[in-house]
């Protein structure tokens, strides 16, 4: 969770300028919901097809069932606005033959167009041949869009030696990223070739989005770990409601805004003088599964909680401040408080881009909630961005006698799909 | 294993089948007039008329041979119609069969080995049997005679398997156990057609329903692995598994079998593998599974091979795909014998994660285009 909860939030400082001299007029559509969600990401570049113009707050946002563009210059579902569910897959390439890899991308861009606009798979769910099983599982059908984004994303094994002839392309900001004290992670879940983040405001279109993009690849890629989120953790439309976290905070508090070009392009996105022009209009994503030790921070007095974190639990306000939004006085936090150690005046400006999930697995074997933040952070530059923050909260976070991250994985995350000829990772293959 | 999953078509053709010789062959000792001949030798099978109407048909026949044959009548893929067997030399029987309009096959099997001394007939009349394509009825037919022959040498197998139980000796019932199911586990899918005779022979512990006694290979498998001895109670288990596969082995020949039920067929082979081998659970005690494992994939792949000139015209990117993967699948699994004449495998439980994982994989890589091969065989 580390920077997820706040410390991302306080990463944004350095670039802040733009996001908060516009906030005041957004901050007057606090309050209204799905319809201010649609307003920011409106004003994002129309990557949000309308949602809702009634502006009836009772209305969730799910319900409003838009579609979002699959086109575009950047992929969507990075700083368009965060959806409510998340089906995160991460896949293991099982082909040796670099043009399978290629057919597979491409056959993998036209069912996302497709889904992403709410249409089904290939020829569809039924109605075909009755001796050969359906191209479309079905379980989306009479669904809406629910403004399903999918993001892919290619992991440094995809680039190792002998593998597709893409060393010489691996870029230098795609790291392995070390091993950070306490870590447990599980190889089982950590790491991929691929990735795709499937996002949506209906968690069975995310599942139907993963569990068909899954079968198109049978033969070619497996699906190596996957992780379902809700709730999410963190908000790229700072001025909806800033959604808490599984240990009662408000999270991501100062995110990177989705309409602030100007950070984006500053901390997001890979510029075309960044060393890999195959990623020019990308960025790279870390993914963590953060485990949270729920019983026994629930047992954590609500001083300790607050000292934590660095905010207080009600108003999410940071130490010695009366409100959120309110710019935090760090030396007034505990020297070990996660917001102190996150916030970029801590880590020389780092920022980045947070878009975690909320999971509950179930229990484990001991009957503990198996509950935590699937933690999700794009960047510009890796280096820059979750590695500097993370080597400061590995070692000195209060935080850490509550969570343990449980697996890690990187990933390059290709501009966007321009149009219909394009396809996903086009410029890293041609 | 899986407790009852009866074809209900197939059960109910099967009876029909069954009827027609049992309980008809009595009222045609009284109506021999107007019977068709059939008069075997050892070298030759003749039928006084290969035309005839359709309806109630009566089979004279006469074993003029010095061995002992029987006589059937087959449809065009080799299905049974009806049949006669253990006719000795010099021994007349009758045969009666309600028989519709199409084209038949009348065999007599001098010895009771092979496809017999084949004769072509017409049954005309009635509604005719819908134009079939020749190219599938080899097919099927083909795969029927393989299916019979994975029964037969599996009795041979069996009765080590059973002798050794028989005899108390442990480890020779160990050692046999595997082999002696893989004819089974090949053609499965058929077998489990049979909807009496799976739940006898082949059921794990927990498909058992209430009050069903556990009986077959894997109540015997946890008695040889887990407590290591075999009692009276197995003994007798030995003999009654001997009775259900000879009985699967003596009506194999009357499945009803398809073109798209042997795509099907093929594919369930692979998700039956999924299902089961690719946990654990199939041969939990023995840890034989990827013997069970290879087997389901060699069924699969008989029936794939035998649809294929077909399957090939009309989707040739997909006969390229299978072909692909069956290879794929096959080199998988040779990494976990040395000798690939044999099938010693590696025992299950020495197979980590990751390599589950892989085979998982490969599992699916096949799965999934074999599912579209009935599609292609039924365009």
């Amino acid at each position: 969770m580390s920077d997820s909860t706040d410390g991302g939030a306080g990463t944004q400082a350095a670039a802040d300028g733009g996001a908060t001299s516009s906030a005041p007029s957004r901050r007057s559509l606090l309050g209204w919901g799905g319809a201010g969600l649609a307003l920011g990401a409106a004003a994002a570049g129309g990557a949000v097809a309308a949602v809702r113009s009634d502006g009836g707050d009772a209305v969730p946002a799910a319900d409003t069932g838009a579609a979002v563009p699959f086109h575009g210059v950047h992929q969507a579902g990075i700083a368009t606005a965060v959806q409510d569910r998340l089906h995160f897959a991460a896949f293991d390439v099982t082909t040796k033959d670099r043009a399978e890899l290629v057919r597979l991308l491409k056959d993998w861009t036209a069912a996302a167009a497709r889904m992403t606009a709410g249409q089904t798979v290939g020829e569809g769910a039924y109605g075909g041949l009755a001796e050969a099983p359906p191209d479309d599982t079905g379980e989306a059908l009479g669904l809406k869009p629910s403004r399903l984004t999918l993001t892919i994303g290619f992991g440094p094994s995809l680039f190792a030696k002998g593998r597709f002839g893409l060393e010489g392309r691996r870029p230098e900001a795609l790291v392995d990223i070390e091993k950070f004290p306490h870590d447990n992670l599980d190889p089982a879940r950590s790491d991929g070739d691929l990735c795709i983040q499937a996002c949506a405001d209906d968690p069975q279109v995310a599942v139907h989005a993963i569990r068909n993009l899954a079968r198109i690849a049978m033969g070619r890629a497996a699906v190596r770990w996957s992780q379902l989120g809700f709730g999410k953790t963190s908000s790229t439309t700072p001025e909806a409601q800033t959604p808490r976290n599984m240990m009662g905070f408000k999270d991501g508090t100062r995110n990177v805004s989705g309409t602030d070009t100007a950070a984006l392009d500053q901390h997001v996105w890979v510029g075309a003088k960044d060393g890999s022009p195959w990623m020019t209009g990308g960025s790279y994503l870390v993914a963590r599964r953060i485990r949270m030790h729920i019983e026994a921070w629930d047992r954590t007095g609500l001083q300790e909680q607050e000292d934590v974190f660095g905010r207080d639990k009600g108003e999410g306000a940071p130490v010695g401040k009366a409100k959120e939004r309110d710019e935090p006085f760090l030396k007034a936090m505990k020297p070990d408080a996660h917001v102190r150690l996150a916030h970029p005046d801590s880590n020389a400006g780092a920022t980045i881009l947070r878009r975690g999930y909320s999971f509950t697995d179930g229990t484990d074997g001991l009957g503990r909630l198996d509950a935590g933040l699937f933690f999700l952070a794009y960047q510009r530059d890796v280096r820059k961005g979750f590695l500097p923050v993370q080597r400061s909260l590995a070692r000195h976070d209060a935080l850490n006698e509550y969570i343990q991250h449980v697996s890690s994985a990187i990933f390059a995350v290709p501009p966007g799909v321009r149009d219909k000829d394009d396809w996903w990772g086009r410029a890293l293959f041609s | 294993m899986r407790a009852v999953r009866l074809s209900v078509v197939t059960a109910a053709t099967a009876a029909a089948a069954l009827a027609a010789v049992t309980g008809c062959s009595s009222k045609s000792d009284s109506t021999s007039d107007g019977a068709i001949k059939v008069t075997a030798s050892d070298k030759s099978c003749e039928v006084s008329k290969t035309e005839f109407a359709a309806g109630h048909v009566q089979f004279a026949i006469e074993n003029k041979g010095s061995k002992v044959t029987e006589v059937y009548l087959l449809f065009p893929d080799d299905r049974i119609v009806a049949e006669r067997e253990n006719i000795g030399p010099g021994l007349k029987q009758n045969l009666t069969a309600e028989v519709k309009a199409g084209s038949y096959e009348i065999a007599c099997k001098p010895g009771m080995k092979g496809s017999g001394i084949r004769q072509k007939v017409t049954v005309t009349g009635g509604a005719q049997t819908p134009k079939r394509d020749p190219r599938l009825d080899a097919a099927v037919a083909a795969y029927r005679t393989y299916v019979q022959q994975q029964a037969d040498d599996t009795l041979p197998k069996l009765k080590t398997f059973t002798d050794a139980i028989a005899a108390g000796d442990v480890e020779g019932a160990k050692k046999a156990y595997a082999p002696s199911r893989i004819g089974w586990e090949r053609t499965e899918p058929v077998a489990e057609s049979f909807g009496d005779i799976d739940p006898k022979t082949d059921t794990r512990e927990d498909g058992l329903e209430k009050g069903q006694t556990w009986t077959g290979w894997h109540r015997l498998e946890k008695a040889l692995w887990t407590d290591g001895r075999i009692g009276d109670e197995e003994k007798k288990l030995g003999v009654q598994l001997s009775t259900d596969i000879a009985d699967w082995q003596k009506r194999v020949g009357t499945a009803e079998i398809t073109p798209t039920s042997m795509a099907n067929g093929a594919k369930e082979l692979l998700d039956e593998v999924a299902r089961n081998k690719i946990t654990g659970e199939e041969e939990r005690y023995s840890h034989t599974d990827l013997v069970d494992f290879k087997a389901n994939v060699e069924g699969a792949q008989k029936a794939y091979e035998l649809l294929k000139p077909v399957a090939s015209k009309n989707d040739p990117a997909l006969t390229a795909e299978l072909d692909k993967q069956f290879a794929a699948i096959e080199a998988q699994l040779d990494k976990y014998r040395t000798d690939k004449n044999s099938y010693d495998f590696t025992s299950y439980d020495k197979v980590g994660e990751s390599d589950r994982k892989q085979l998982s994989d490969g599992v699916n890589a096949l799965g999934e285009p074999l599912s579209k091969l009935a599609a292609a065989v039924a365009k």
